[in-house]
This record gives C-alpha cells, structure tokens and sequence, in this order.
C-alpha cells in the first residue's frame, strides 16, 4: 500500500426525495488499500458503492468524489464490480465471461488470450473454461465474476457482499482466494460487508457507518498479521470492537 | 464434450427416435383405416399410397389445378419468404428499439398497441384494394402476419436484460451501444428466436388463407381448386407440402438458434 490516495471521498451527500440516506461522509483510500465497509443492513452501503460509480444514474446531491484526483469517469478509470448477486453473463462461457471487460476496454486479442489464462488458472477453473454459467455451481460463478473483474488490472475493485450468498467454508475459501489475488495484483479495494469477521479477515481498515442517515462512525486500523486466524484472541477483539460499535440490540 | 453436453446429446437421440416413431405409428394408423378397412370412400380421405401417387403425378402434371406441385411451391415460398423476411428484419430491430429507447418506445408503442390486436385476415380485403392479387398484396398480408410477433418477443426479449448484467457492462466502461449488442441483445436472443418461429407459423397460415382468398397459383390455392374438385388426394398433398415446408423451415431456424443462442438458454 502507497500514500497516494486512490480515492478521496468528500462530504458524500446523498438523498432521495426528502429521504437522507449518506450524510456527509468523508474519507480517503489509499492506492493498493484493501478497505472494508461494514454498516447495519440497510444503512447505504450498496448506495455509496452506485453513488461512487454513478450506477443506476446515481448522483451525489453534495460533495465529491475523486479517482485519482478526477470526477469519476467509467470509460477513463479502470474500475470493476463485483456484485452481491449472480452477475456471469448466460450466453457466454466461463472464458468468454473474463474476456469481457478486456475486450470492452478493446484491448490487443494476444493480451485477452493472456490475461484469460492467467485468470483461469489463478481462480482454478481451466478445466471448466468452456462451461456456461448454467454448468456451475455458486462458488465458481462467483469465481468467474471475481477473475473477470481481475483481469482487467482495476485500479480500483468494488466489492459489494460478493459472498453473502454462501456458506460459511466456501465463504472461506472464497476469502483466502480473494486475498492471495489481492496481494498478488496490489489493486485497491474497497469491499462492503455486513459480516464483521469476514471485515476483520480481509481488511485493512474498517470503516464502520451508522444507520441511516448513514455517516462514518469509526475509522479502524487493522494490522493484524497475516494470514489471519479466527481464533486469534486479537482476531476476536477487533470483531468484537467492530461489534459493538454497530450493535443497535 | 463435457457431461451437460453427452446428456443433451443423449435426450436428443431419445427425442429423435420417438418422433419417428410417433409418425410411423400415425402414417400406419392412416393406411389401415383407409387402405385396408376402408372407412370413409377415397375421394373422401385417401390412403397414404394415394396420395404419393398423386404427389408423384403432380410433380410433372399442371392439372386440374393450373401447376406442377414445384410450381405451387415456388409460388408459395416467394410469397411467404418476401413477407416473412420483411417482417422480421421490420419486426425485430423495431422491437429492439422499442425496448431500448425510451422515445421510441413511447412514440411506437400507441400505434402498435392500435394495430396488435387487428386479426391478419382483417388486412385481407384493404390489401387487395390496396395491392390487386398479386405478389404485393399477399407479401403485405404476410408480413403483418410476422411483423406482429417478431416485435412483441424482441421487445420482450431486451426487457428481460437483469439490471446487474448492464451494471458489469458500465463499470467496465462500455457505451449505451456496447450494452445493447453486448449484453441486452444476447439476452433477448433466445426470445427474438421464439418470435422468429412463432411468425413462420403465422405467415404459413396466414400465407394459405391469403391464397385460398385470393391467388392463381400456390399451395392454398391448391387446396381451395380441389377442394372444389373433391379431390382428397391432392389437397393432402398440398397440406402435407406445406406441413414439410414448415418442418424444414423450422428446422433450419433452429439449426441457427443453436448457433447464436448459447448457455443452454433455448426458448
């Protein structure tokens, strides 16, 4: 992780009619930072990440938000989402579907073929390189997803609840994945969650919000050596500290 | 070949052989009520032989009803291909655009829900007016006939586009342009093909209504003379003719739904 900051959030507003959802949030995330995002359901967390990459036509109603920077630009950042939900296109095959951003950002044929490869073998589905979503099972469509946002080289990987579909030991194994390729590629992250140990597991610093109108509740460090146990007393400390700060029971 | 792939194959072989099967049973059924128990006379319901018979002397033989049964054929597929292409190629984009763009959504879709529900033998009489009895006037007919579905199915089709596929698309950074033939039209291909079938199946019946009405040659016209003629023979031949045509006509389309439409997802 540098200093230079990847992303700066300011005073992040935004409402819908009369209703205030973020209010005035501000915070930074620094180049090849893995960030997480937890929040009690509900709170906004999905808005900020639509809000930051102007999905569903989003637009902050005050403050900014700068890549780099700029106003955020899709065509001119580098920027991939992966969704809480299914996302693998039907039609396509698992390498046709991580080919996808590469060719959208047109880049040459040699280096999608490359990049697909690498892709492949890095998220472990060569074999299954010609199936179609239809053909696999929940952890390897997430996969697909996951290697498709990878293999464009994101400045910045959005990640909102990618597992919150799956069980505990494919959550796990998902997460340890996830890390090694973060730690392998250094992209920035900024994953949203609702589960405090899958925070804790995964992170760099916490950003914990209220409830809504959501704003930064606490900022939290956490440098907890990796690779992380669950059953470090330290590990359990932070969860709890993270605990108690969104517990609304 | 993965296993999904041997078990389609499989379940394809299995379908094949019933379906012949099935239509050797009937075509069996059809000679012994005719040929051997002789149930109703045979200018009533002819037996299967008869009717090859009279399907091979029509395929030199211009009467009783004015051509040889290529001759009816040709006369048949030019105007069921000219209307049937005109409306899908009309149909489907006008459909896609509908779906897609709000404005013409809202400018269209008035004046197709107008004209939707209008029967196509409706358009019979004003397209005779409009056309005489000729080419035109049937293409026109046909075309209606096809253009109809091919609208609603493709506009359909692109509706059914899931919001997070076009999320993906724009946070890769593609264009309005990239996400209708990237993701929103292979989303909607497997319901375009629906449309395409279901327009052949019109256009063929509407086809043989328009020539029953009004033409000097084609398989409908075929069917109105001898029906006239109490020829049975030759009527079925005209029915199994376009039943054949049909079948190929189907076939084929499915033999190009296969090629584009991919993942298993087959309307």
């Amino acid at each position: 992780m540098s200093d230079e900051i990847k992303v700066k959030v300011s005073h992040m507003t935004k409402k819908f009619g009369d209703l205030l959802v973020l209010n005035d949030i501000s915070f930074d995330v620094k180049t090849g930072e893995f960030l997480c995002v937890v929040g009690p359901t509900g709170c906004g967390k999905t808005t900020f990440l639509n809000c930051l990459t102007k999905l569903k036509a989003y637009e902050l109603t005050g403050g900014e938000i700068l890549i780099n920077g700029e106003p955020v630009d899709l065509q001119k950042h580098n920027i991939a989402y992966i969704f809480q939900e299914y996302s693998s296109f039907p039609w396509a095959t698992v390498e046709e579907n991580i080919a996808y951003g590469l060719k959208v950002k047109k880049r040459p044929p040699e280096e999608i073929k490359e990049r697909v490869e690498e892709m492949l073998q890095l998220v472990g589905l060569t074999e299954y390189r010609s199936y179609y979503p239809g053909q696999l099972s929940a952890s390897m469509l997430q996969r697909v997803s996951i290697a498709r946002a990878f293999a464009v080289q994101p400045e910045l990987l959005l990640m909102d609840e990618p597992y919150g579909q799956m069980d505990n030991s494919l959550r796990y194994k998902l997460e340890d994945e996830l890390i090694q390729l973060w730690q392998r590629t250094g992209t920035t992250v900024i994953f949203i969650t609702h589960n405090i140990e899958e925070a804790v597991y995964l992170s760099q610093r916490i950003l914990v919000l209220t409830n809504k109108p959501t704003s930064i509740k606490k900022e939290i460090d956490n440098n907890l050596p990796r690779p992380r146990d669950v059953t470090d007393p330290a590990f359990n400390q932070l969860r709890d500290e993270v605990t108690d700060l969104i517990k609304w029971w | 070949m993965n296993e999904y792939a041997k078990q389609k194959r499989k379940e394809k072989i299995k379908f094949g052989i019933v379906s012949v099967i099935s239509l050797c049973l009937f075509f069996t059924i059809w000679y012994v009520c005719t040929a051997v128990l002789h149930l109703k006379p045979d200018y009533i319901l002819p037996s299967p032989v008869q009717v090859v018979e009279a399907f091979i002397d029509k395929l030199t033989r211009t009467a009783p009803d004015g051509a040889t049964i290529f001759g009816h054929i040709a006369a048949s597929l030019q105007v069921a291909l000219t209307g049937y292409l005109l409306g899908a190629l009309v149909g489907v984009p006008l459909g896609v655009a509908m779906a897609w763009f709000r404005r013409v959504d809202m400018f269209v879709t008035p004046l197709f829900d107008l004209i939707r529900p209008v029967p196509t033998i409706a358009w019979i009489p004003l397209m005779i007016l409009w056309f005489g009895i000729g080419l035109g006037a049937k293409a026109a007919i046909i075309f209606v006939s096809a253009f109809v579905p091919c609208v609603i199915n493709a506009y359909a089709g692109i509706k059914q586009t899931k919001p997070v596929h076009l999320w993906v698309a724009q946070t890769f950074g593609a264009s309005r342009k990239e996400m209708l033939f990237t993701v929103a039209i292979p989303t909607a291909l497997p319901l375009i093909f629906t449309g395409l079938r279901i327009s052949l199946g019109t256009a063929w019946m509407t086809l043989c209504a328009a020539e029953m009405l009004a033409s000097n040659k084609g398989l409908g016209y075929m069917i109105q003379v001898n029906r006239s003629l109490a020829r049975a023979d030759l009527i079925v031949v005209a029915m199994l003719t376009i039943g054949l045509i049909g079948t190929i006509f189907t076939v084929g389309l499915n033999a190009l739904e296969r090629k584009f439409v991919k993942g298993g997802r087959r309307g």
